[in-house]
């Protein structure tokens, strides 16, 4: 009895102990994780936080006093104009990488693996191909000599050549040219995972195959398009290399008017602020994104 | 052929024709302009027609004997290199780091170490030059492998991170309880199986590095221009032939590239 009644505490005492270690090696271990993101972090944190922290900062301060000044002088027509270019760009880029991109990625989705792969690198080909390259080959390719134009004119389609660059026309070509991938990778991964065999039910039903598409194929289809859309959506906002080479100076987005402001009149203030109103409205658009779907993703992975 | 049934929609091959053609158009659209710049660069015009009238290679030894167009070349290669070979272990290390970690915060550390690619990239550019200009880093290599770093850990974190997360973590357990060390668990059980997806996020290092236009054309410069800060400048004054000939050669790299990652992503569909 009394043997019995000594040995239990201690039985129970062993787990106990073990508990313990476990848990503080577990929490060894979670401290060894973090410090294996720590370097990165660092990094990113030095680099990238503090530098946009700072900037944030100098937009609110005028004369080593805090204000807002800076944000009230955006307050013009002038401002409202570049902002509202910019959206209008993005949106029209958007657009027409939503009608671009979805045939594509439909028919990829659709034809067999090996095909399928063909197709897709020519869509990674541009993607891994430097941006500069690309952007030369369209003022070459749009200039009013150039290929288009010269075959246009041989066609008899036109009589004169067009201005295609050095305006909103070239820039939107060649943004769009590059936004492309984005659009395309997104939503061929989620059309790829939509169910032929609901296309078959459908037909079963009695439906036409375009009545199939409208009603069963395309609301399936739509949360990856919101995807990629959101996505060109913001990464146009914040495009300056395109439209400071095809727009020929006639078009001004804000990327293009903080590096002027900073580069050109010293004047971090109005810089910075509109570089803040810039990352505001990102920062909310991806957080949309990140609702619809992982973030990482986007970006090659997953 | 054509009569048959495309696809489950009880659509046939003949009734899409329209789908085919379009999508062949875009293919064009998307692949051409890359195609056009490589004869472009063997043209013997100042300007620059399509397709060339005479053949040279003038533009490539105007390219190749250039001391401000060779260094710029050394000094975009040694970037990429230094920021893949800085960039890689360290979107390794986090992504593991990170993959394995139940802490409450993960998920906002996540999103800390892909912040480079969310925040627009000029408001980093002016940012960091706001910060070197301090620390006297404008225009060192030092400044652009550590901004370039910035950029391509995302890349790495992202792909590596993918790849963990189809990786099952009882073999590592396995290793563990057999006595093996966290690192040596790591470095013989789990590192030789993500090791495509470390190959392909050190080429994606390397090329974020390489193609990097905005951050580049700010805080590089002097003696340490790269070459898309020449390039950049280039084009916007004026379309110098040699750029085609600049452009033809990194046409080149990124072939080489894109085979290497088909090849890899091959690898890794396989297991």
């Amino acid at each position: 009895m009394t043997a019995q009644s000594d040995t239990a505490p201690a039985g129970n005492a062993v787990p106990d102990d073990n508990t313990r270690q476990l848990a503080a090696a577990g929490r060894g271990e979670t401290f060894r994780h973090f410090a294996l993101t720590f370097p990165a972090l660092l990094l990113i944190v030095v680099l990238v936080f503090g530098p946009v922290g700072w900037l944030f900062w100098l937009s609110l301060i005028e004369d080593g006093q805090f204000s807002l000044a800076h944000y009230q002088r955006m307050w013009t027509a002038a401002y409202f104009e570049i902002f509202s270019q910019t959206f209008r760009i993005s949106l029209l880029v958007t657009g027409l990488a939503i009608l671009v991109g979805y045939p594509l990625a439909y028919l990829m989705s659709q034809l067999p693996r090996r095909i399928a792969g063909l197709m897709m690198i020519c869509v990674l080909l541009p993607f891994w191909t430097s941006l500069l390259v690309r952007t030369y080959a369209w003022m070459v390719l749009l200039q009013r000599r150039g290929l288009i134009n010269d075959a246009l004119i041989g066609t008899g389609v036109i009589e004169r050549p067009l201005a295609l660059v050095n305006n909103l026309t070239g820039t939107v070509i060649g943004m769009l040219h590059i936004m492309l991938p984005f659009m395309i990778l997104p939503l061929f991964a989620s059309l790829r995972t939509i169910d032929l065999t609901y296309m078959r039910s459908a037909s079963n039903l009695g439906a036409s195959p375009i009545r199939a598409y409208w009603t069963v194929f395309f609301p399936l289809s739509l949360p990856g398009v919101f995807a990629g859309a959101i996505l060109v959506f913001v990464l146009c906002l914040g495009v300056y290399v395109t439209p400071a080479l095809l727009g020929g100076g006639k078009v001004v987005m804000v990327s293009m008017k903080i590096q002027q402001n900073a580069a050109l009149y010293f004047d971090w203030g109005a810089a910075s602020s509109l570089g803040v109103i810039l990352l505001a409205i990102t920062v909310v658009l991806f957080w949309l994104l990140s609702r619809l779907t992982r973030i990482e993703t986007m970006f090659g992975g997953g | 052929m054509l009569q048959g049934n495309a696809t489950d929609t009880q659509i046939t091959h003949l009734q899409r024709l329209w789908l085919y053609i379009l999508c062949g158009l875009i293919l064009i659209y998307l692949v051409f302009p890359i195609f056009i710049v490589v004869p472009l660069s063997f043209s013997d015009s100042r300007f620059m027609r399509f397709p060339p009238k005479d053949w040279s290679l003038r533009w490539y030894i105007n390219f190749l004997t250039s001391p401000e167009w060779r260094a710029a070349i050394w000094v975009s290669l040694r970037a990429a290199v230094y920021t893949t070979l800085l960039a890689t272990p360290l979107g390794v290390a986090a992504a593991w780091g990170l993959a394995r970690s139940r802490l409450p915060a993960a998920r906002a550390l996540v999103l800390a170490v892909i912040s480079p690619l969310i925040v627009p990239v000029i408001i980093t550019a002016i940012g960091l030059f706001y910060l070197y200009a301090r620390l006297n880093l404008v225009h060192t290599m030092t400044g652009i492998v550590l901004a370039h770093t910035c950029l391509a850990i995302p890349f790495v974190f992202v792909t590596v991170s993918s790849a963990l997360s189809h990786f099952d973590i009882g073999y590592e357990r396995a290793a563990r309880s057999l006595g093996a060390s966290q690192l040596r668990a790591f470095m013989t059980v789990t590192l030789p199986q993500i090791s495509p997806a470390v190959m392909s996020g050190a080429l994606f290092a390397f090329f974020t590095s390489l193609d990097e236009v905005v951050i580049s054309s700010i805080i590089s410069g002097g003696e340490n221009t790269t070459l898309t800060k020449k390039m950049f400048s280039g084009l916007r004054d004026e379309l110098d032939p040699t750029i085609a000939a600049v452009s033809s050669f990194l046409i080149g790299i990124s072939l080489v590239i894109l085979l290497l990652a088909v090849l890899m992503s091959k690898g890794r569909n396989d297991d």
